[in-house]
């Protein structure tokens, strides 16, 4: 797998990731965690409209939401996340998933190879347990987006 | 040299005062330099392997549970020469006085004590509460990472026996002695083998140690994370599992870092001599060829002789 298959932001991201030192992922990890936008009122007001990943260690909790482009062209998929600040490593993971993939159209998504996480070469600091929390994450997205543009994952 | 003890009420009561010390008590030594002049090495040890970069207490180090204390290759804690260089890195020497704390009431504060403690290191306390009752008094925390002047760790084999149990101890220990299941009730009958909105890690099924008491960890923390007195110990333990003075006593949970703060609780506070960690726990026992677990509520009996 090469970035090349990637959506341009996530690949950007990645190449990102594999530039640094694996303490300067860490680093780099948590200003993501630090990036994450806050969920809108709307959502923030009704918590049961999101949907929890329960293989993250701590409680992540996301939706997704398709926004109709007029003029022909592919819809927009946007993501919405909530973590707690005291899960930074979660929070980082889906910051990661917001800047790579929201706003994309519902097939740019459903491309993104489902073992993805594995690229950012985080694997050994996060150890391989907390990986799989942003493999799940990742694939709870395109379940969503699967489900809701009728396209097959 | 080793750091002065805390008095306090509370803490006498219990069988080690000196396991364990207040926020109070930790401030006050910050506000004397005992951390900036290297007499006290204060730990942070989380479940979240970035929540120290968001802010810790000044001058504390980091040790990770996963990274740092367990073995990459092997199914085990790292050995002497690595857990030398580990506390060496720290600013840890042999007879350096630690306080370790952590997140969610020191669970994973509790196992890398367990962890030094398996290495015989002397003085290692926990801090009362943890990070997030000194998060709640308002004190003082940084981003800015220590730079320590390196300890002088020797390099000392790792005594498991006496505060560690294999499965075969435990297959050995059946119908001998008590155990303490700590996991979630729904873990403990087998309803589910992971904790709740926690990762499934992959136990085939879902059950107990026969003959184990179920009392949840987290009983032993009061609401603001912090120890509850010996008192109210003592009617948990002694009272509901039935625990007795003297008793061989083994915890264990999923991973064996739950069970870390159970152990620390009997070890230290209530003063049982025999307490073992049985850290391959749930993930290990739920997996296991032919050994015995009970599902349901009940406790269960050693039917078949261990071994047979």
């Amino acid at each position: 797998m090469t970035t090349q298959a990637l959506p341009s932001a996530l690949a950007a991201i990645v190449d990102d990731f594999q530039a640094l030192s694996e303490p300067e992922r860490l680093q780099l990890l948590l200003e993501f965690s630090e990036g994450l936008p806050a969920l809108p009122e709307r959502l923030n007001d009704h918590p049961e409209l999101l949907e929890q990943v329960v293989e993250c260690q701590s409680p992540l909790f996301l939706t997704i939401e398709t926004e109709k482009n007029d003029g022909g062209q592919a819809p927009a998929v946007r993501l919405y996340f909530k973590a707690p600040a005291e899960a930074p490593t979660t929070r980082g993971f889906a910051g990661v998933l917001h800047e790579g993939l929201d706003g994309l159209s519902p097939e740019e998504i459903l491309s993104v190879p489902d073992d993805m996480p594995e690229l950012l070469g985080l694997t050994r600091a996060i150890t391989p347990l907390r990986m799989r929390g942003m493999t799940a994450m990742l694939g709870r997205i395109k379940r969503k987006v699967a489900a809701a543009s009728g396209v097959r994952a | 040299m080793p750091y002065p003890v805390e008095q306090n009420e509370k803490f006498a009561a219990y069988a080690h005062p000196e396991r364990l010390v207040s926020t109070e008590w930790l401030a006050a030594a910050l506000a004397d330099g005992a951390v900036a002049n290297g007499n006290l090495v204060v730990v942070e040890s989380d479940e979240d392997v970035l929540l120290y970069e968001t802010g810790h207490i000044p001058g504390a180090v980091k040790i990770d549970w996963h990274t740092d204390l367990n073995d990459e290759v092997t199914r085990d804690y790292v050995d002497g020469a690595a857990f030398a260089k580990l506390a060496a890195s720290k600013g840890i020497s042999r007879d350096t006085t630690v306080v370790i704390y952590g997140d969610k009431s020191n669970w994973w504060a509790a196992y890398a004590l367990w962890v030094f403690t398996l290495f015989g290191h002397q003085d290692v306390r926990l801090l009362d509460g943890g990070r997030d009752k000194w998060i709640a008094e308002g004190r003082e925390l940084t981003k800015d990472k220590p730079a320590p002047a390196p300890g002088n760790y020797p390099v000392v084999e790792r005594d498991d026996a006496p505060i560690r149990a294999f499965k075969e101890d435990v297959l050995a220990h059946l119908g001998t002695g008590p155990l303490i299941d700590v996991r979630s009730p729904e873990e403990y009958t087998g309803q589910r083998t992971h904790m709740p909105a926690y990762p499934e890690e992959g136990a085939l099924r879902g059950g107990h140690i026969p003959t184990a008491a179920s009392v949840p960890w987290a009983r032993a923390a009061a609401a603001d994370g912090t120890y509850r007195s010996r008192e109210e110990l003592e009617a948990i333990y002694l009272g509901e599992a039935g625990l007795t003075a003297g008793d061989d006593v083994v915890a264990y949970c999923r991973i064996g870092e739950r069970s870390s703060h159970t152990w620390f609780a009997l070890k230290y506070l209530l003063g049982f001599e025999s307490v073992r960690n049985y850290d391959g726990s749930w993930t290990e026992w739920g997996n296991a060829v032919r050994v015995p677990i009970v599902k349901g509520a009940g406790r269960g009996s050693v039917s078949v002789p261990a071994g047979v």
